[in-house]
């Protein structure tokens, strides 16, 4: 079959069950366009490429297929660097396909020329650029293959525009799909791990029993892993107490008996604690995030560590494991089940945890998580638009998030029931990132309710998003917590920088979220006081023929806590000052 | 700069990593710049293809202790066009380097740096009235050894290809590990 360049382009990503992409044209991707009008391809057209990328991303987050975008050479290659940037740090499988110049001119400085595969190098997992036509369908199944299998990751194409050119002989192609074992043979340095090695799993079950103190610390490996199931069972036949990260929250269910919530700088105090004070902190698809750890030299003092992952270069990064187990982490935790039900129904005994449960259970008492409730005529609590919003939307609901205040809030007060509810930009914490996000998310699972929660900060950074949401019929909804500020910033400025607030201030009118969001084609929605918390939900989870966006106007002086101040310990978690009376350690450091 | 051989005590810094990657444009690139992201620093580095011309070998000298070069190793195994990473065991590697240098020799000393070239086994390339240019191949540490006894002369220009290194017959080539230690340097065999 003979075709040309462009369309077997479209062709192989047809081929690889691709049912949406997300993207923008210009010059150099124009003819790949052009095929685009025949193809079963749904194409997004977005209003700016960092929308395309994390459409792609939440699309990814979502359906757990790798999302796919594609834009143009130059400014639409250069666009797109964020979201790679902030895939590749959250191992989101994506195939991103970028135009080039001409082969013949590439080097010469040519209108919308870029170097985007040297740019992209340290930010993806692997990036090609093609340099004749028939290489085309290899390296879209070497792309698949390498965004999906193993860390999953970005991969970048960059297309000259002359093999995919119809005006051009040098785009004339036939079409060779290769085999998988083609694929393989073609990247003889690719060997993603599977199972663990059984003598660190053997290894691992011995101090699983023996713990005193363990802790499930779980990371968004387990999603990528697909293992929510199998840690569950892990948890239960253990009966270990399960952290969930920022990138695993809703791997295991937060209103599970075992589930402690989130770890980290902002997260909950009993989280946070157990992990300190354990003596056996089992990692699975975690990757020791400076935000988890705190200050390294003194996370978990007592803590021997199993960890285990796909990426073996992440055993031994941070924290040195006693027993690394490098492999699929469902895979591990599978063999992992069988060693300890082999050891148990010999006879094994574990130690006696009643004491180490019932110091949890205090710490669940003494700190839950909590904030004060506003006074009369005070602004809006955005934690309390958060637990409103929860309890009012179907359980399997989509939550997208931007990156501050508002992400931890959401994170926080939600409750996570199932896997794959939670998009947010964890690693490189992108502001801007919820909007796409959720929209991607919706294209992926048009039967779940999506919502994203966004700070105004993040809001005015891919707001224009919402117009192609409009223009293709993708009814996300969107809560913006507008506290007139970038709350994050400011919360830093007020505890660590003697309250000199340089450049936070954003305004709360300026612009006018409702009239803007009409202009979009949303419905626009303005909530300022309690009563209106609740009218203005129902309502907007009652349209489901266009975005809608609600703003509700939150208190600017309400800070997220507990916080573990940046370079300080674990040990000296900062509970909300109400909370602090209890004798807990509050720390020195940063007042 | 002065040069010695390590010591008993002194911490292992040296390491020679063999590493076989696909000889296709950009490979080099992305393993300097893994490098550079991650703040080693290369002593050197040597590429060419191997006797499969779909393959080439890139031979890095690395200044780290053990627990970063572990890591530089697992990230570097990441790369997708990175077939094979070995860690070269000198005690049990063949190592090699080539030096080019122009230096001084006007016609009074011009005997003694060809009495030098000629007790290292060095070769005369070209000569004005007052300049030699020389090569020497050969063990690193004697290609060290030649440029010190070089340098009173007055070294004009030096160029060094960085070392290239193969497992001695017989030796296996070892997956790279950090953990395994490096002993001093042992070369008196290369250097006879």
């Amino acid at each position: 079959m003979d075709m040309n360049g462009g369309q077997a382009l479209i062709r192989a990503l047809e081929m690889e069950g691709t049912e949406v992409m997300f993207g923008l044209p210009g010059g150099a991707i124009l003819p790949v366009y052009d095929p685009v009008l025949d193809s079963t391809i749904r194409h997004i057209l977005v209003r700016h490429e960092q929308g395309a990328g994390h459409m792609a991303e939440g699309y990814a987050h979502a359906t757990g297929r790798p999302g796919v975008a594609m834009v143009t050479s130059g400014p639409g290659a250069t666009n797109i660097v964020t979201p790679l940037a902030d895939a590749y740090m959250d191992s989101i499988p994506m195939v991103c396909i970028t135009g080039q110049v001409p082969r013949a001119a590439i080097g010469t400085d040519a209108f919308q020329e870029c170097d985007i595969t040297g740019i992209t190098q340290a930010v993806t997992k692997h990036n090609f650029l093609v340099t004749s036509a028939d290489e085309i369908p290899l390296v879209i199944r070497q792309a698949f293959h390498l965004a999906t299998t193993g860390r999953p990751g970005p991969v970048l194409v960059d297309i000259p525009k002359d093999i995919v050119d119809p005006t051009n002989p040098a785009s004339a192609t036939g079409w060779d799909w290769p085999t998988d074992a083609e694929v393989e043979a073609s990247l003889p340095g690719y060997h993603p791990a599977t199972t663990g090695d059984p003598e660190a799993i053997e290894r691992a079950a011995e101090l699983i029993l023996a713990a005193e103190r363990p802790v499930l610390y779980v990371g968004g490996g387990i999603l990528k892993a697909r293992a929510a199931e199998a840690l569950r069972e892990l948890a239960e036949l253990t009966q270990i107490r399960v952290v969930t990260t920022l990138m695993a929250r809703g791997a295991f269910p937060d209103g599970h008996d075992l589930c402690l919530g989130m770890p980290g700088m902002h997260g909950n105090y009993t989280a946070v604690t157990s992990m300190q004070r354990s003596d056996l902190l089992i990692a699975l698809g975690a990757r020791f995030d400076d935000r988890v750890t705190g200050k390294v030299a003194g996370f978990a003092p007592e803590a021997k560590i199993i960890h285990a992952d796909i990426d073996a270069a992440e055993l031994g990064k941070v924290r040195r494991p006693d027993v690394p187990i490098h492999g699929d982490c469902r895979l591990i935790i599978e063999d992992l089940v069988a060693a300890l039900r082999r050891r148990l129904s010999a006879g094994a005994t574990t130690p006696d945890r009643g004491p180490w449960n019932s110091q949890i259970s205090g710490w669940q008492e003494r700190y839950p998580l909590a904030y004060e409730p506003p006074a009369e005529g005070d602004q809006l609590k955005p934690q309390m638009v958060l637990e409103h919003l929860r309890d009012s939307v179907p359980e399997d609901t989509i939550l997208a998030s931007g990156v501050g205040q508002h992400q931890m809030w959401a994170s926080q007060y939600w409750r996570f029931q199932h896997p794959y509810t939670w998009i947010n930009s964890g690693g490189l914490g992108t502001m801007g990132f919820s909007v796409p996000a959720a929209i991607g998310a919706k294209v992926g699972r048009p039967d779940r309710m999506v919502w994203a929660v966004d700070g105004d900060g993040c809001f005015q950074m891919t707001a224009q998003e919402l117009v192609t949401a409009s223009a293709e019929r993708i009814p996300v909804k969107v809560a913006i917590l507008n506290n007139a500020y970038l709350g994050m910033v400011r919360q830093w400025q007020e505890m660590f920088y003697e309250e000199r607030y340089s450049e936070v201030y954003l305004s709360p009118d300026l612009p006018d979220y409702v009239k803007w969001a009409e202009s979009m084609g949303c419905v626009g929605i303005r909530v300022e006081s309690p009563e209106e918390i609740q009218p203005a939900i129902d309502k907007a989870n009652d349209i489901d023929d266009r975005p809608v966006v609600v703003e509700f106007r939150t208190d600017s002086r309400e800070k997220v806590f507990p916080m573990v101040a940046a370079g300080t310990t674990n040990d000296e978690i900062q509970v909300p000052p109400f909370q602090a009376g209890h004798g807990v350690q509050t720390g020195e450091g940063g007042h | 700069m002065t040069r010695r051989d390590a010591l008993p005590g002194d911490p292992i810094r040296h390491h020679v990593l063999s590493v076989l990657v696909e000889n296709r444009s950009g490979v080099l690139s992305r393993v300097a710049n893994l490098f550079a992201r991650r703040g080693y620093n290369i002593v050197s580095l040597a590429v060419a293809p191997t006797e499969d011309e779909g393959f080439s070998r890139i031979t890095v000298v690395v200044d780290v202790e053990s627990a970063p070069l572990e890591q530089i190793v697992k990230q570097l195994d990441k790369l997708i066009n990175v077939i094979e990473i070995s860690e070269l065991d000198p005690r049990w590697s063949v190592e090699r380097e080539l030096l080019l240098v122009t230096v001084s020799a006007t016609p009074e000393v011009r005997g003694q740096v060809v009495e030098l070239a000629q007790i290292f086994e060095g070769r005369i390339l070209a000569v004005t009235h007052d300049e030699l240019t020389l090569s020497l191949e050969g063990h690193p540490t004697k290609v060290d050894d030649f440029e010190e006894m070089l340098r009173p002369f007055g070294i004009r220009e030096i160029q060094r290809t960085g070392r290239v290194a193969l497992p001695r017959l017989g030796a296996q080539r070892g997956p790279a590990s950090a953990t395994a230690s490096v002993p001093p340097e042992a070369h008196a065999a290369d250097i006879a």
